[in-house]
């Protein structure tokens, strides 16, 4: 029999609904898969069971003749900063260890009842705050990948660094992601796997950890474009709890499927072309033209003006909502409480953030606290918030004169971890690709394109119209079948 | 613009978490260092440019005004709303002593 656990989300379905094998084989089998995995720290805890539940109750569903759902039969692993009923959700903070929640966010519920099970919540950079998954209270998470003759330990990315080492670790088919600045796209282009951050408000953000509420959005993290089209039909749609969910129709992307690309035009930004940018990402994203021309695109040169500027201006926005929405975790409602003898309220919350944020959270409060502060406000946040509409109107402009934009994800492969947390600003230029995209609240994804010299993987990056993920997902595959990405890390672990 | 150690300690007890001297020595260069990198955005022109406030065109609904519109959002869950305080007692919140 195939090995399970080197299936996608397509192959567990189909083979799950013609009867080649049971839900509950495939979990039996990931299950395994990922209690074999502990050393990469993929997960901060597991949830065996679950997937089992949920495999049982496919099966079941099937013998009885009924309707199997798009994703049944579908082990997936499920980043710890979705809320899920009767699990720990921790957003991989002390802050909230331990809190269990009484109900389960809107994307993880829609999940299930397409039909997958969980294998457990995934690790990630402590409330989606970095760029490494190197500020996770539950430690680091080690990816699967290693650079040719070096045993170092690598960076998945971040934030999701969870969800990409365990997809590419095939210890999950899938898993679910956030982005607020690049948080999917990264981690997917550092291990060689796809993921998509979709249209803001496709995905309900209730029951979703806030992180900055104007960029927060979820998407699938998948090996194929296939899965992510598959699965990121099941986390979307309308939710009357989320006040900025759309209210639209889910297209059926995986049905439309077309890497034809005639008559479509490919915008290549130039601003892209940054220094620091390793010399084989660029060589990849001109392979990507050359894909996307075979593929019957015509490629055209187009201007983002504002680019270098939409970090920076990333750098005010995310923090200052991020403090905001952080003003929550006060030891009174849930998480951890931190009270010294005989202190008042006042330290008591001063005690309690202090314990329970990590070094990033907080730098990312203090900055966020700064930039709104009275005197400042308009200075920072005002004029990143008029930058932000720049961005935007850049993209405005650029699509008016091509379908899709192809960019590289990251200007650089994945690196050894410990490597860069010397100047927290390093860190943030990983994003400098990503950010851009997230500002103007746009469908982009990564997909892997190539392995540079040290044999690590590099993802290339599609940007789309507002609501138009069909036309991400087709340049998408276009370029899948012509990169014929096989590499896959070797098991260490 | 740059901050000194005493605006990192106003900033510090705005934001209600405690830090100690060795701490606010730390943080000081970082935030400088964060701050002068975003200084570049003073160069943009902005003139006649909105400052933007939803980034996908989009209303804001009103929900029925009714009692539980839904039932899982609605009233009736003091036993789940406790569930995970630190100190969850009488059917309350319990904080230390806020009144003298």
């Amino acid at each position: 029999m195939t090995d399970l656990t080197s299936l996608g989300v397509k192959d567990i379905r189909d083979g799950v609904a013609k009867g080649d094998f049971t839900a509950r084989e495939v979990a039996e089998a990931f299950n395994a898969a990922v209690a074999e995995a502990a050393t990469l720290n993929a997960f901060i805890v597991t949830t065996p069971d679950h997937a089992l539940a949920a495999a049982d109750k496919v099966d079941a569903a099937r013998a009885a003749g009924g309707q199997l759902g798009k994703m049944a039969g579908v082990p997936i692993g499920m980043k710890d900063l979705f809320a899920t009923h009767g699990v720990q959700t921790t957003a991989a903070s002390h802050i909230l260890e331990g809190f269990t929640p009484r109900y389960e966010s809107t994307v993880s519920q829609k999940l299930w009842d397409a039909g997958a099970g969980m294998l457990g919540k995934l690790n990630l950079d402590q409330f989606a705050m970095g760029s490494s998954n190197e500020t996770s209270y539950f430690g680091n998470v080690t990816s699967p990948w290693k650079k040719a003759g070096s045993n170092a330990a690598m960076s998945p990315g971040g934030s999701s660094g969870g969800s990409s080492a365990a997809v590419a670790a095939r210890i999950a088919p899938a898993a679910t992601g956030t982005d607020t600045g690049g948080s999917i796209r990264q981690p997917a282009a550092f291990t060689g796997i796809c993921g998509i951050k979709p249209t803001y408000g496709r995905c309900s953000r209730w029951g979703i950890v806030a992180f900055a509420s104007s960029l927060d959005q979820a998407g699938p993290m998948a090996r194929s474009v296939e899965d992510c089209a598959i699965m990121l039909g099941a986390m979307a749609g309308f939710d009357p709890k989320d006040s900025t969910s759309l209210q639209m129709e889910v297209p059926d992307w995986e049905a439309a499927l077309n890497a034809d690309l005639r008559g479509k035009k490919v915008g290549i930004p130039r601003e892209y072309r940054m220094e620091g940018t390793d010399q084989a990402i660029f060589d990849s994203w001109e392979q990507g033209k050359a894909w996307l021309k075979d593929a019957g695109a015509e490629i055209v040169d187009v201007s983002l003006p504002h680019t270098k500027y939409a970090l920076p201006a990333y750098y005010i926005v995310a923090p200052a909502e991020a403090s905001s929405n952080l003003a929550r975790y006060d030891g009174v409602r849930y998480g951890l409480r931190d009270l010294p003898d005989g202190v008042g309220l006042q330290d008591m919350y001063a005690a309690t953030r202090a314990a329970g944020f990590g070094d990033e959270v907080k730098r990312r409060i203090l900055i966020g606290t700064y930039v709104l502060s009275a005197g400042f406000y308009d200075a920072y946040y005002t004029q990143a918030q008029k930058v932000r509409a720049l961005v935007a109107r850049d993209f405005e402009r650029a699509f008016a004169e091509c379908d899709v934009i192809l960019a590289p994800t990251t200007p650089t492969a994945s690196f050894p971890l410990g490597s860069m947390t010397d100047d927290p600003l390093t860190m943030y230029l990983n994003d400098v690709f990503a950010v851009p995209a997230s500002l103007a609240g746009l469908p982009a994804m990564s997909v892997p394109a190539t392995v540079n010299a040290d044999g690590l993987p590099l993802g290339l990056q599609l940007v789309g119209k507002p609501f138009d993920e069909q036309g991400v997902l087709d340049a998408g595959l276009a370029i899948q079948e012509r990169a014929g990405f096989t590499a896959k890390p070797e098991k260490w672990w | 613009m740059s901050v000194d150690k005493a605006t990192v300690v106003r900033i510090a007890s705005l934001a209600r978490i405690r830090m100690d001297d060795a701490a606010l020595e730390r943080m000081v260069p970082e935030l400088n260092g964060i701050l002068q990198w975003v200084e570049q955005l003073g160069e943009v022109d902005v003139t006649g440019i909105e400052p933007m406030a939803a980034v996908i065109p989009n209303t804001l609904r009103l929900r029925e005004d009714v009692v539980d519109a839904d039932p899982l959002t609605g009233g009736g869950k003091r036993e789940d709303v406790l569930a995970n305080a630190p100190a969850a007692e009488h059917g309350f919140f319990g904080v230390p002593k806020v009144i003298e």
